[in-house]
């Protein structure tokens, strides 16, 4: 009996540790470039190391039940008639629910982190005249800091491109140009039919809606190139539907601005 | 017992063709009805897998080159929506319902046969509608969710022929739901008790539950969406003031639970299966129950984890988030049950336990990606993308599928008195295994890493990644031909089952096999323990 316990102690100890070597020497995301990546990372650490351990466990039981409790061939009659173990079964009920719990809270506060929680509303009146149609994305900022450093930027997303406009330097742009480290605040909206703004870089993805605009913030956070992907199946070209964003030092970043500023009309 | 439908039943019989021609007839018995659905639904099957091949080979390269781009969009959406509801929902619901829920209960037919038999034909004509809706004007193209504006503003015809077809389908779907409901309560056979039922009748119970509560409410919604796209109302139309992500919310309130429509079923297959084969009873019968009970209730609170990136305020989002991570606990209940269910068995190592333990595997790496996206952060970056077809078809296909097979290797002596070959049928299974994993577990990391759902072409970096599934895919393919070769080969001249082959004691097999039309050559037997593995004879081992 205490030998039995050795080993699924031993056991047990193995699928962790494994589980624990994987999770944190096996990268299967992409490149980190905004304050959300290294959150995000963190909570798919965590739930990549919990999925293993239950996977594993899982994977062995069944295989080792099947080696372990095969019909010989000169076995007759069935197994012992075992109909439940309540604490047994009370067990793997507490269990799983502490955890599922616990991830939800964790997860909570890793939305809250990357600034999910905060009502978007009140701090974006500049920029929509009607603040009750603007819904939920994700939000970095806080209110007084938008008012202050904010580069806002509208987007807008049709069959099968998006359009960046810098109202600032009233000129549109085909590709996505913003400083690093500095906070970018968008406003989007359809012309069509739903669309999707993603950088995976970024961790980050909002639908883009017609006749509901959306906001998504974001911080980016090392310089380069990435891609803008449509998430949300648009029609034929949909595969197509991409474009870039171009992180850059600050002042490469006002170069191309200056470069690109349009004066503007006053009629 | 059944007396309203005994007369009726006589004077049908005359009436109905004998030998296979019955398959082909409005048959009021619901052993025939059961296999109806099954080849309906694996032709079915078969046509959805092609079209799942085409998608392969057009992925197999970053270029849009095997077809036309708004080919590649109808054959996307034709496939998501035969393999549900052409293939999983008729047959996990219907083929089996239908074929063991009378046994199960002891009655001699389902409460009401007339609107069985109705509910099956009314498949063929729409899943052929379905089809053809391709040759009119091209089928639909906006997916199986059908999002507005999108499913508006693409060709209508074929949109509106895909309303059609699906309101059909869930009209079948919605008369199975209240004929097993009926059944199951009110047929039982005098003595009974509704805690005494093989967990196939609760798991039908449940989903029938689902079906009546949800399918309603998607029928209304594609009804108001076919009014926009014909009448120009502006329920949905953003252009006339209409809202496309209450469409959503309405799309999802069903949708969600389908995926419990599609997955319950098999938890009951596979609660009937493990412990014929390990020769255990059921671990925790009682705890299954309430585990089923659980998860239609939390399956009808969870819909809008589809809609994280839609634009849902923050409360909602964490509503979401919670509910559906604890539609994992009743779950896990159910697949550690499953597991101490083998523990100390006497295992069988057979074709349908095979597919049964491939399920268990298959099914928990799912539900542990299913945990995941259902928490917001983590779902922000992967929604829409290969992550989450990689998720879903470990849910359908590697959960519900692998038990449709195995279910098949489990009843095929039931209905035809004729074993299926078990060297093919491990054949079968390896093949699909290694063919399922190959295809989709790569397609985790390529949603993980850039790569959105339901594109033609994508970024020449993910192509090795890619082919590594169609290669996949490719053994999936493969591995029905051994299937197929089986039945044909089995029906024909296999091995004499015998009347009860697996010594199993739920009450199908207390009758001949083939069973007579009337289910029981005299009373129906009271099977008050159908797991009862073990107990009279314990002084043996």
């Amino acid at each position: 009996m205490l030998n039995k316990n050795i080993y699924l102690i031993l056991i047990i100890s193995l699928v962790f540790a494994i589980s624990f070597w994987i999770g944190f020497n096996v990268n299967l995301l992409p490149t980190e470039a905004s304050i959300n990546a290294p959150i995000y990372d963190e909570l798919f650490k965590i739930l990549f190391i919990i999925g293993l351990i239950i996977f594993i466990g899982m994977t062995i039981a069944v295989i080792y039940s099947l080696f372990r409790f095969r019909k010989r061939n000169d076995q007759i009659g069935d197994g012992i008639a075992l109909e439940g173990n309540l604490s047994l079964e009370i067990v793997w009920t507490i269990i799983p629910s502490i955890i599922v719990l616990l991830i939800g809270l964790y997860s909570y506060n890793i939305y809250d982190r990357m600034g999910g929680m905060k009502e978007l509303n009140h701090s974006h009146e500049m920029m929509s005249s009607n603040s009750e149609k603007i819904w939920a994305g994700i939000s970095q900022t806080s209110d007084n800091e938008i008012a202050i450093n904010n580069l806002s930027i509208e987007v807008s997303a049709m069959q099968f491109a998006f359009l960046f406009n810098y109202p600032k330097g009233n000129f549109i742009s085909g590709e996505l140009h913003v400083p690093v480290d500095q906070k970018v605040s968008m406003k989007m909206e359809s012309k069509d039919v739903i669309h999707a703004f993603w950088v995976p870089e970024f961790r980050i993805k909002q639908d883009i809606i017609p006749g509901q605009p959306t906001i998504l913030n974001f911080t980016p956070t090392k310089v380069g190139k990435y891609p803008i992907i449509c998430a949300e199946l648009c029609g034929p070209y949909h595969g197509g539907m991409r474009a870039s964003i171009i992180v850059e030092e600050e002042s490469d970043y006002n170069e191309w601005f200056n470069k690109n500023k349009k004066p503007e009309v006053n009629l | 017992m059944t007396i309203s439908i005994d007369p009726q039943k006589t004077n049908n019989e005359s009436l109905q063709p004998k030998g296979w021609l019955r398959y082909f007839s409005f048959s009021l018995d619901h052993k025939v009805i059961g296999i109806q659905y099954l080849v309906c639904g694996f032709l079915f099957y078969l046509i959805g897998g092609s079209l799942a091949s085409a998608i392969r080979i057009e992925l197999a390269s970053p270029m849009s080159d095997f077809m036309p781009r708004d080919v590649y969009n109808q054959v996307l959406t034709l496939h998501g929506t035969i393999m549900i509801f052409l293939w999983i929902v008729p047959v996990v619901n219907g083929a089996f319902g239908n074929y063991l829920i009378p046994f199960y209960v002891g009655a001699r037919d389902m409460a009401f046969p007339r609107l069985n038999a109705v509910a099956f034909w009314l498949i063929p004509p729409s899943g052929l509608m379905l089809v053809a809706s391709y040759f009119v004007e091209g089928a639909a193209q906006a997916g199986w969710t059908a999002y507005p504006p999108l499913s508006i503003t693409t060709p209508q015809s074929g949109q509106i022929i895909w309303i059609l077809s699906v309101l059909l389908l869930g009209g079948s779907s919605i008369f199975g739901g209240i004929n097993f409901i009926a059944t199951i309560i009110k047929l039982r056979r005098p003595g009974l008790k509704l805690m005494k039922l093989p967990m196939y009748c609760w798991a039908m119970l449940g989903t029938s539950l689902l079906v009546v509560l949800s399918t309603p409410v998607l029928a209304g919604t594609l009804i108001l969406l076919s009014f926009d796209i014909i009448a120009n109302t502006g329920f949905f139309n953003p252009v006339l003031g209409g809202n496309v992500v209450v469409y959503q919310h309405l799309f999802w309130f069903y949708s969600h639970p389908a995926v419990y429509i599609m997955v319950l079923p098999a938890f009951g297959l596979v609660s009937e299966i493990l412990p014929v084969h390990a020769r255990k009873p059921l671990f925790g019968y009682t705890t299954m129950v309430f585990s089923i009970m659980g998860i239609v209730v939390l399956g009808l609170v969870v819909w809008a984890h589809h809609m994280f990136t839609s634009g849902t305020p923050p409360w909602m989002r964490l509503f979401f988030t919670i509910a559906t991570a604890f539609i994992a606990v009743p779950t896990g209940i159910k697949f550690f049950n499953w597991v101490a269910t083998l523990w100390g068995g006497k295992i069988s190592i057979n074709s349908a336990m095979l597919f049964s333990c491939g399920f268990i595997i298959n099914f928990v790496f799912g539900g542990i990606t299913g945990v995941a996206l259902a928490q917001v952060p983590f779902d922000i970056h992967v929604h829409d993308t290969y992550f989450v077809v990689a998720h879903f078809h470990y849910i359908v296909y590697g959960g519900t599928v692998f038990i449709i097979f195995s279910s098949i290797y489990h009843w095929f002596p039931k209905v035809t008195g004729k074993m299926l070959n078990e060297k093919l049928g491990i054949l079968h299974f390896i093949i699909t295994f290694i063919g399922f994993n190959l295809c989709f577990a790569p397609q985790h990391w390529l949603g993980l890493n850039g790569m959105p759902r339901r594109v033609a072409e994508y970024d020449p970096q993910f192509q090795f990644v890619n082919q590594i599934s169609s290669l996949g895919a490719l053994l999936m393919a493969i591995s029905t031909i051994p299937f197929l070769i089986n039945v044909f080969l089995s029906v024909r001249n296999g091995k004499d089952s015998g009347d009860n082959p697996w010594n199993a004691l739920t009450p199908e097999w207390l009758t001949s096999s083939p069973p007579p039309v009337e289910n029981w050559e005299g009373e129906a037997p009271l099977v008050e323990e159908p797991y009862g593995y073990g107990k009279e004879i314990s002084e043996r081992k």
